[in-house]
């Protein structure tokens, strides 16, 4: 708890240089990520924070220090570099752009991890820390690397807004984009430019490994809640700004704890519950649809078989027990009394005595049903051309989901028939 | 931008060769179509002419030939030319509206750094009318049909305001009504002076939708009025197979790694 205000408090310079250090990353990595993720190449995040580790390890050795303004254009030299690989090899070769990736992002990262120890070897005390590279410490910073991240912050926050309209068009339809005039070369590369700036920003307190993550996943979270790209930039923006603020404070109560997998474990798990709860694309919206879809078929076949029973004898309002009509139709005990139970809360049918009977809304519901049945049926051997014996399971489905527009529709075309292939008359009003 | 005169060519090809993987996908073709007229270009499956407009529009490098559009280079003609892809060659489920996408097409008219002006918003609203779609505007593009989306593309292309138009396969996975709304449209269009070329897939209602044609097979078969060149021989030789020795050429080239000029 003490943790809790220490940290929120920010009374201590320490933690503000950290939380506004991983606020400034989270931001722009959301930003540019966005349009990462909607052009489909997330990949790239990913190769380029592997290809900037020997660029770290370079500038740390023609600067001698930890030195933001020389790491950050030697790192981004290297993710360059690597972009340039990959569309070598993809133009000059076989090798498709997945496995190029592949290969170039492991090469970087082992020149990295290979001069990594040269200067861990060689005893320079200014080298401690650099280790954080590959797993992240936002700890680790301090005022220098404030004032850079803020500078390509705002700079990131600025093109991103100039160019809002460009990136989307783009994302979209490039062919379109090139074929009326937009740049779509240079702001190409202006984005490729983006992504590099952000992932050398972001590694010292994300890490090598764990960059990719943050550029995609808070777009990706992002787009299970909406389908305007604008929120999408929105709801990306702050899902990864709070989990980086998380991963900080986390990482600030247990101090040998890297940043970047809390940070991580945050965004994912966010990631994991808009999976399950978003409301149009969730999980378990998904499962719950079905399970409504599952009793309104099971409630309207009871009605249906109902008004069935009552077409027999033309009379539609007679009690029926639930063993004449299991006897007509067959229905597992529990789900026809659930049904009968769910019918008579919503007015379908009444109880008297064990026995069941329609009420006028419920001869109507199953009459409405019995007609699109045999309409459907009809539709199908007239206009489908399938034998009469196999439309009934097509039209068992049908019966339950038809629009009233459509069943209008179905009316006029077969001009309201008097009988289905089965010779049956078709109930109207 | 001088206004174009009437008597010059929307459209100039010349020795237009363009390959693929060093597989030519169109030879030497060369082309002249006059202004004002709808053009259907058809032809068998794999015979360019998807090719031959993304070509026109730059979007391929050509291995030969060059393009003029009423007599210029495509870079300084640029905005009075419009292009609609292929439907399918987006992702529809991106996070944008019917609107946003027509919008699009204002896009570069406006330049970078600009926003969209509510004169913009009224124009693609307009072009959504045109074709049908205004009640369709905030829809989000995902829950659109297949006919839906043609048409928000075609508004898109409307809001160009072009003098000459590229349509990749308009009428794939339309329905009929659809088709309908679309041919009728094109047609006012061309006589409102408006050029508009249209790769089309199948045979039907050729002599009716189109009064210019392009016949093409990897190479020009034929082009002119579509009275004078829509023949039972023309035909045959567009989709006869007779031009299987051609294509075996080109996969010669692919296999060989030939180049395709004289170096």
């Amino acid at each position: 708890m003490e943790n809790v205000i220490d940290f929120f408090s920010f009374s201590d310079p320490n933690v503000r240089y950290v939380t506004l250090g991983i606020i400034f990353i989270m931001a722009c990595a959301a930003m540019v990520g966005t349009f990462t993720f909607l052009t489909k190449k997330s990949l790239l995040g990913d190769a380029i924070a592997h290809a900037v580790l020997p660029g770290i390890c370079v500038g740390f050795m023609l600067a001698g220090t930890k030195n933001p303004f020389v790491l950050i254009p030697a790192a981004f030299a290297f993710g360059w570099l690597s972009l340039l690989c990959i569309d070598f090899i993809t133009n000059k070769s076989r090798i498709k752009e997945d496995t190029a990736i592949g290969l170039v992002l492991s090469l970087f990262f082992a020149i990295g991890i290979f001069l990594l120890t040269i200067i861990q070897k060689n005893g320079n005390a200014n080298q401690s820390g650099l280790d954080h590279f590959l797993f992240g410490k936002a700890a680790a910073l301090v005022m220098g690397d404030i004032i850079a991240f803020s500078i390509v912050a705002l700079l990131l926050m600025l093109l991103t807004l100039l160019f809002f309209k460009e990136f989307t068009l783009i994302s979209f339809d490039k062919n379109f984009a090139i074929s009326s005039g937009v740049p779509v070369r240079a702001l190409e590369i202006l984005q490729t430019g983006m992504i590099v700036l952000t992932v050398v920003i972001g590694i010292q307190a994300v890490g090598v490994v764990l960059m990719a993550a943050v550029l995609i996943t808070p777009a990706a979270v992002a787009r299970y809640w909406t389908d305007n790209i604008k929120t999408m930039l929105a709801i990306a923006l702050l899902t990864g700004v709070f989990s980086g603020i998380a991963g900080a404070y986390l990482s600030y109560s247990a101090p040998n704890m890297p940043t970047g997998p809390w940070i991580v474990i945050f965004i994912s798990t966010l990631a994991l519950l808009s999976f399950f709860l978003s409301p149009k694309k969730g999980i378990i919206n998904k499962i719950l649809k079905q399970k409504r879809y599952k009793r309104q078929i099971q409630d309207e076949n009871v009605l249906k078989t109902l008004y069935q029973l009552g077409e027999k004898t033309n009379q539609f309002f007679l009690s029926q027990q639930e063993a004449s009509i299991s006897d007509k139709r067959f229905f597992a005990k529990n789900i026809l009394s659930n049904s009968l139970h769910r019918l008579m809360r919503n007015g379908f049918v009444t109880k008297q005595k064990n026995a069941w009977q329609l009420t006028d809304a419920g001869k109507l519901r199953g009459q409405r049903l019995v007609k699109i049945h045999r309409l459907w049926e009809l539709y199908l051997t007239t206009y489908a051309n399938i034998a009469p014996d196999h439309v009934h399971e097509d039209a068992d489905t049908i019966e339950h989901f038809l629009t009233p527009e459509l069943e209008a529709a179905l009316e006029q075309q077969l001009n309201f028939p008097e009988k289905d292939p089965h010779q049956t008359i078709i109930p109207y009003q | 931008m001088a206004n174009i005169k009437l008597n010059i060519p929307a459209l100039e090809i010349h020795d237009l060769t363009v390959a693929f993987d060093r597989k030519p996908v169109l030879w030497n073709i060369d082309l002249t179509l006059p202004q004002g007229k709808l053009v259907g270009i058809i032809g068998p499956n794999g015979a360019g002419k998807s090719t031959l407009i993304k070509s026109v529009m730059g979007l391929l490098p050509l291995s030969s030939g060059y393009v003029k559009l009423f007599d210029q280079d495509l870079a300084t003609v640029r905005n009075k030319v419009s292009y609609v892809p292929q439907r399918n060659s987006v992702d529809w489920d991106f996070p944008v509206s019917v609107l946003d996408v027509v919008l699009m097409g204002r896009y570069a008219g406006l330049g970078l750094f600009k926003k969209i002006r509510p004169a913009d918003k009224e124009m693609a609203m307009d072009c959504l009318r045109k074709v049908g779609m205004e009640n369709f505007a905030n829809r989000q593009i995902s829950q659109l049909s297949g006919g839906q989306q043609q048409r928000t593309f075609l508004a898109r292309s409307l809001a160009q305001q072009a003098d000459v138009y590229f349509m990749d396969e308009p009428f794939a996975g339309v329905d009929a009504a659809t088709e309908k709304t679309i041919i009728q449209l094109l047609q006012s269009m061309t006589q409102q002076g408006k050029t508009i070329i249209v790769v089309h897939h199948d045979l039907h209602a050729v002599t009716s939708y189109f009064d210019w044609l392009v016949m093409l097979n990897t190479r020009l078969v034929a082009h002119g009025a579509t009275s004078e060149i829509f023949t039972r021989e023309n035909l045959q030789h567009t989709y006869g197979g007779k031009l299987t020795l051609l294509s075996d050429v080109g996969e010669l080239f692919k296999r060989e790694e030939l180049p395709n000029r004289e170096m």
